[in-house]
């Protein structure tokens, strides 16, 4: 087996990896190798070729390869080393990494930092276990997506979507333009669980049915799909009686979210964090793991790319960091946790010694959405008696929007000097 | 009597809540937008709202078979269909350049229609006569 070094490696050549790989050769870092299994980089965002990319990035509203290529750009004009058609099989804690190159074979890379950045997948059929038959015709949303928009070809005629999610959301609308016919979006939840400006731009610009608690109880079909059944749900997700009605249709399509990509960030040995699935990080978006570094959707699921550059610049000059200097001095550290309407919280590990230096932004989102004026805080004990270090407010929260949060450098004396009883701060939001 | 409606502004992926008090087609008061664009959106939205428009067209003799296209600005709503519809007609010979005009003035709107990427040509591939359609 051929066995290769390089200071920072990075795994997957999405808006992450690109980012980061830029970012460390920015740093410090003077061996910068990129892997990515599939021929061409860019990730995910080939295949959406709709805009709302790049407005932060870039000033500019940016369709998704529109927004891939610039980075690809980027990271061209930094001479990074790349690697495509590369799939990594497994990583250890010590960093060795083993790969299937087309090019080189099975090979060994031994890099001084290693960036995660992954991406996520989409939850299958199997997650859901809707009963029925199991003909041809159920895809999940972003396979749907890729047919359509990069081979050229539509999976059906007649559509049910399942989930409110952005990708069904956006491909309802694709597939509408297209002339196919989308019958209904159903979601479970009372409310959708995409982005607002989708359920006006996708949904109701074509006039397409949405059902919220609702779900699909079964499949019917022999060879192809010939209909579903949906019901109507009550608060525990229980179909009610008396509600079912049969919809025909050709095609099923799944949205019904995504799971950060973490199977070698497990076998590298990192903590999981069970609330967002992907790895503990700290402020640098380190991982427990000295040395590895997480990036991206295989952190937590994020909705706008723009988030997503922004954190993978993080990583990646960390990554260029501890090349040139090794583990910073990380000084006290505090757990950050998720407390009231909060569902994770990211990073999960606070060093003060890297506040004192700069602001660090929390990202969390809500457990459900509140329609009117709440605050998000930073609180230290528990309930009544909590201390507020932060509070913030904002008109609304909703699940599918991230919250953010900055804490400013000062906040770090003021912990310092709490010593112990600041070990563990909570993250809430409260009306 | 003004009418008190919420609008969802589609400019940016922020996507602002926007309270507006209209009577008619005329806009009274409007709260809730984080900046500027959401008013210009409210007012577009009351007369004649636009939407950006991406889809795919054929490419012939490319490493893809498709491109993906946009607008180059957001398009009246009623003519997604038609715009559509027309760019299913098109095809394009390989190699295809990255922001390559598409359809100019599509459909008299004065927008043009252009590629979001570049599509290499396949090795090997040559240009018959008479290929394709
Ligand atoms: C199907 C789908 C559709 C989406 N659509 C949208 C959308 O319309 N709008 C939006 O804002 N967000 C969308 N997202 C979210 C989107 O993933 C993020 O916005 C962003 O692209 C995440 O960037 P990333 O770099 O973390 O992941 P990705 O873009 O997914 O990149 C991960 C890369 O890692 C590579 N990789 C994975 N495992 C390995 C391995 N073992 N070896 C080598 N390479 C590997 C992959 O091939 C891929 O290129 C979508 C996600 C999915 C899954
Ligand atoms: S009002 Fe401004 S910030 Fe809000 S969605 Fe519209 S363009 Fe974006």
């Amino acid at each position: 087996m051929r066995s290769l070094t390089c200071d920072v490696l990075v795994i997957g050549s999405g808006p992450a990896g690109l980012a980061a790989a830029y970012e460390a050769k920015k740093h410090g870092a003077e061996d910068v190798l990129l892997l990515e299994r599939n021929d061409e980089l860019g990730g995910i965002l080939q295949q959406c070729i709709h805009t709302g990319f790049g407005v932060r990035e870039f000033g500019e509203d940016l369709s998704g390869p529109e927004y891939a290529w610039r980075w690809i750009a980027r990271a061209r004009s930094a001479d990074l080393r790349v690697l495509s058609e590369t799939m990594v099989l497994g990583v250890d804690h010590s960093r060795r990494v083993v790969a299937s190159s087309r090019a080189l074979g099975l090979v060994e890379i031994l890099p001084r930092a290693l960036v995660l950045a992954m991406g996520c997948r989409e939850r299958p059929r199997g997650a859901l276990a809707i009963p029925g038959s199991r003909p041809a015709g159920v895809f999940t949303a972003g396979t749907a997506q890729r047919l359509v928009n990069i081979e050229g070809y539509m999976p059906g005629e007649r559509y049910v979507i399942l989930g409110s999610g952005d990708i069904g959301m956006i491909m309802a609308r694709r597939l509408t333009l297209e002339g196919a016919q989308v019958v209904a979006v159903c979601e479970i939840l009372p409310y959708i669980s995409g982005l607002r400006r989708n359920l006006v731009q996708c949904i109701r610009d074509f006039d397409i049915p949405l059902h919220l608690c609702t779900t699909v109880t079964e499949v019917r079909g022999r060879d192809r799909v010939e209909s579903v059944i949906v019901s109507r749900v009550d608060e525990q997700w229980r179909p009610i009686a008396g509600t079912r009605q049969e919809i025909p249709c050709d095609t099923l399509l799944l949205s019904v979210g995504l799971v950060p990509e973490n199977e070698l960030t497990r076998m590298a040995g990192a903590t999981i964090d069970p609330a967002t699935g992907g790895p503990v990080v700290d402020e640098g978006h380190g991982t427990d793991v000295p040395g590895i570094f997480a990036a991206g959707n295989v952190v937590h699921v994020y909705d706008l790319v723009d988030d997503v550059s922004a954190a993978a610049r993080i990583a990646g000059r960390s990554a260029g960091r501890y090349v040139r200097q090794g583990a910073p001095e990380a000084g006290q550290r505090i757990r950050l946790r998720a407390g009231e309407n909060v569902r994770a919280v990211v990073p999960q590990i606070l060093g003060l010694a890297a506040l004192e230096e700069g602001p660090v932004v929390l990202q969390f989102r809500a457990r459900h959405p509140v329609e009117g004026p709440v605050r998000a805080e930073l609180v230290m004990g528990e309930g009544a008696g909590a201390r507020v270090l932060l509070s913030r407010r904002h008109r609304y929260v909703r699940p599918a929007e991230m919250v953010t949060m900055s804490l400013p450098p000062a906040l770090a004396a003021e912990l310092a000097a709490a010593g112990d009883s600041a070990r563990d701060l909570a993250v809430r939001i409260i009306e | 009597m003004p009418d008190e409606r919420e609008f969802i502004c589609v400019t940016c992926p922020v996507g602002c809540s926007i309270l507006a008090k209209v009577e008619g087609q005329e806009l009274i008061e409007i709260r809730g937008q984080a900046c500027q664009r959401g008013e210009a959106f409210v007012r577009e939205e009351l007369t004649a709202p636009r939407r950006m428009l991406t889809t795919t067209v054929r490419v012939r003799g490319g490493k893809l078979p498709l491109v993906p296209v946009r607008s180059s600005a957001p398009v009246p709503q009623g003519l997604l269909f038609a715009l559509a519809r027309a760019l299913r007609q098109v095809e394009l010979s390989a190699p295809v350049g990255d922001h390559q005009p598409v359809m100019l003035n599509a459909l008299d709107t004065g927008i043009d229609i252009v590629t979001s990427r570049a599509v290499e040509a396949c090795e090997g591939y040559e240009e018959k006569p008479g290929a394709g359609t």
